[in-house]
């Protein structure tokens, strides 16, 4: 292991193919730049997105997952991101009321035509996340090793 | 025989622990556990713990070994959670009791050197009962809690502590405390033990010589059909051994481990061929028979139960060990 | 209060409405009562009782008896009643194979309360109403009953009857209760004191999943934490982030179809305050999406499997923990 390294964190994003998954390759064709250190799931709409692969996203050593998907009303299918809406609402706040950081967790809404924006949100996330230092509280240390 | 005033238990409790780890049982009375004895912690006002002694030797959860593959070669690590000296201070006369049971199981060949590190490391300190629960019956298994084994027996009254070294590990152990004078424990009353509403258990039926007999009972269905197939009652008994070995798969290596299992629970011995005992009954069946007539045809006759009575106060829905052998024990001929 | 629910029992067992009964069973101690099906006028009038310490949700056991053949015959307490309607809700209960007789109570009573109280010796404890009669090695005394009630009895959120085809003891009516002091004295809390304060309850646990065997909300067939194939199956939780996500994720599924009856923190061998995390749901779908209650009615659509256009966005969370 490297010592006195900066801390660069892990980022999951899990992006919705409609629009997002679409919204990060145009970031890529613009040439704007993002980290390296986010990791793309691409997931077939946002509500597919079952609470629990957050969970382990975290227990595989990541130190933030975020959530892209259509902007409500925008859904591919319709509705499902007004249901991920839902659920990411509760289980945030759940994570929250456990005193996990409420910053390791996020949802935005890209869509495909927002180059600029998936760049952005990902520079700020990394920001915010690279303050926050390393997951600690959801970490499973078996995976650290 | 030794004793130590109550008034200098801490003082006692520093010293040993000033040599290795030492546990005992404290907290509030519904949470009571053995726990690293730390400066100021009291003893809990609990009979006994939720969780037996039974963790201190064969934890829930420990490390057996890990493995990395690297191409086509398997590496094998040794991944063992160390062990180191340790006393535990409190033990009951009825958990004290389920390592007899418990070292007839790891200790015998092949044997279990996990368990057995952790058995030579420890020392016992038994703490003897003056006032029982009603759920107690462990004299129904022919124990006395006035008496209790183990490396050290310990009698407490108001004012006194009183310690027998049984063995040659507790006689070194008592050896090393300086605050220690001798003194004789006064006579234990036993009236109380008389009186403890579950002490005449019918058990006469148990054993080898019924098991087809048992095994079909009819009334089983009746038993179980409550039970909701929890692991509480398991996981609580002192004589509980059943453990399975899973592994962790890291990204990076594989954690072999094993963790306590349930006979309870469905996937309980799951083979390739499906589940052995498809349905509740079957695995409530197990479990009594393997307490009250599997472990004793095997085992001259001891049975697999000390009679504790954690799983009396343990389960969601009150079904347990003492009602099932009161069902057979008196209707089956 | 018993004898009306067994002449009861009896009376419908003889007229054919049903052809077995689900009650409870006498134990060896006056507390340690079993829920258990009966099936002749013998067997009720041997083991039949109905007590303070009748705490079992009767609901989870027609999930598997509604589907046998015949009818029985159910006695449910108001809270069974909640957890009875959002089952058939979820068509997890055959409505037409049970004849249900709500029962009213007074709240159930906790043995360790009693003994806390000082009450030593304990061999019975009768009476209907605010006041029991204990009685104990020394005599009877009389106690009253809110003083040593469950945790969950004490802030009781309804004792209406729902969707019973009788009634034993008078409907009774939704409550007003406190029930959601708990989680708001956790929200006002840092985060660290949060973390700690639950990596002390969850660091007992020794997945015995009592919690979610006893669950009315937990019906699923085969839990993905049974399940070998889900890559999440463990049968211990070997450090505290499988205590999290155990207790997380079951909450999160039963979110929305939690009725509140607590039977998860009744059951708790380590007495981990389980119920928290799912009140913690229900106050926060009660804030965020319009009050609603699980099982209270038999047509809304539950608060997970809905949504409205203009609903909060995630980071609400955020903001609103911000302002703490």
């Amino acid at each position: 292991m490297q010592v006195n390294q900066e801390f660069k964190p892990t980022i999951v994003a899990f992006c919705c193919n409609w629009c997002s998954y679409a919204g990060a390759d145009l970031s890529g064709t613009n040439r704007l730049q993002y980290p390296a250190n986010v990791k793309i799931i691409r997931i077939p709409c946002s509500c597919r997105l079952n609470p629990m692969f957050i969970l382990r996203a975290f227990q595989r050593g990541a130190d933030g997952v975020i959530l892209c998907g259509c902007h409500p009303g925008d859904c591919h299918y319709t509705t499902g991101n007004y249901y991920a809406r839902r659920r990411m609402t509760l289980l945030f706040s759940m994570l929250d009321f456990l005193g996990i950081e409420r910053e390791r967790t996020r949802v935005e809404w890209v869509s495909a035509a927002e180059g600029a924006k998936f760049a952005a949100t990902m520079n700020e996330f990394v920001e915010t996340v690279t303050k926050l230092g390393e997951n600690k509280r959801l970490e499973d240390l078996r995976c650290k090793s | 025989m030794k004793k130590c005033p109550v008034s200098q238990l801490d003082a006692l409790f520093a010293s040993v622990a000033a040599r290795q780890k030492l546990y005992i049982p404290a907290g509030e009375a519904k949470t009571a556990a053995f726990q690293p004895w730390q400066e100021g912690m009291k003893l809990t006002d609990a009979l006994n713990t939720v969780r037996s002694a039974k963790d201190l030797f064969f934890p829930q959860v420990e490390n057996l070994v890990n493995f990395k593959v690297t191409g086509k070669q398997i590496e094998i690590i040794e991944n063992r959670d160390p062990s180191e000296p340790f006393v535990v201070f409190g033990v009951r006369a009825c958990d004290c009791r389920s390592f007899d049971i418990l070292d007839k199981v790891f200790l015998c060949d092949p044997v279990d050197t996990y368990y057995k590190t952790r058995r030579e490391n420890g020392v016992i300190m038994t703490l003897a009962c003056t006032e029982p629960e009603e759920t107690c019956f462990c004299t129904a298994f022919g124990i006395d809690p006035t008496d209790p084994a183990g490396d050290v027996s310990c009698w407490m009254d108001g004012e006194n502590l009183y310690l027998r070294a049984n063995t040659e590990k507790g006689e070194t152990l008592l050896s090393e405390l300086p605050m220690l004078s001798d003194g004789d424990a006064p006579a234990a009353d036993k009236t109380v033990f008389d009186r403890l509403p579950l002490k005449n258990l019918p058990l006469d039926k148990f054993g080898g010589e019924h098991m087809m007999e048992l095994f079909k009972y009819e009334k089983w269905a009746g038993l179980a059909e409550s039970c909701l197939g929890c692991g509480a009652c398991t996981f609580v008994c002192p004589t509980c051994q059943c453990y399975d070995i899973r592994e962790f798969n890291t990204g990076d290596e594989i954690k072999r481990f094993r963790c306590w299992d349930s006979c309870m629970y469905s996937d309980f011995t799951l083979m390739s061929a499906g589940q052995p005992r498809p349905t509740q009954l079957e695995r409530f069946r197990q479990r009594f028979m393997h307490k009250l007539v599997y472990y004793p045809s095997t085992h001259d006759g001891e049975f697999g139960c000390v009679g504790c009575g954690r799983c009396l106060q343990k389960c969601p829905i009150s079904m347990n060990i003492v009602k099932v052998a009161k069902t057979l024990g008196e209707e089956t001929t | 209060m018993q004898e009306l629910i067994k002449a009861k029992a009896v009376e419908l067992l003889e007229n054919g409405v049903c052809d077995r009964v689900l009650g409870w069973k006498a134990g060896e101690f006056f507390y340690d009562v079993t829920p258990a099906v009966f099936r002749s006028r013998e067997e009720i009038e041997k083991d039949f009782v109905f007590g303070p310490f009748c705490g079992a949700n009767m609901s989870k056991y027609l999930i598997a008896e509604s589907r046998k053949e015949g009818k029985i015959a159910a006695f449910l307490k108001p809270c069974d009643t909640y957890s009875f309607q959002q089952l058939q809700k979820e068509h997890r209960i055959r409505r037409e194979n049970v004849y249900a007789v709500g029962v009213q109570c007074e709240g159930m009573c906790d043995i360790d309360a009693m003994k806390a109280a000082g009450i030593k010796g304990i061999l019975g404890a009768d009476g209907d109403g605010g006041t029991l009669t204990v009685h104990t090695l020394y005599g009877d005394k009389s106690v009253e009953r809110k003083t040593v009630l469950a945790e969950r009895c004490k802030c009781c959120k309804s004792k209406k009857l729902l969707g019973c085809d009788e009634i034993i003891g008078g409907q009774g009516e939704e409550l007003e209760s406190n029930r959601f002091a708990q989680v708001e004295k956790l929200e006002a809390m840092t985060p660290d004191e949060r973390f700690a304060f639950w990596r002390g309850e969850l660091s007992r646990c020794i997945r015995c999943n009592a919690c979610r065997n006893v669950c009315p909300a937990c019906s699923c067939e085969k839990c993905v934490f049974d399940n070998p194939a889900s890559g999440v199956e463990n049968k211990a939780a070997a450090n505290s982030f499988e205590e999290n996500l155990f207790h997380v994720i079951r909450a999160f599924h039963v979110a929305g179809r939690c009725t509140d009856c607590g039977e998860c923190s009744r059951v708790c061998p380590q007495h981990i305050p389980l119920h928290l995390l799912n009140r913690k749901f229900i106050k926060d779908i009660n804030e965020l999406y319009g009050d609603y209650q699980a099982g209270a009615d038999m047509d809304t659509r539950p608060p997970l499997v809905n949504f409205q256009t203009d609903d909060p966005e995630p980071s609400v969370v955020h903001e609103r923990g911000s302002e703490q």
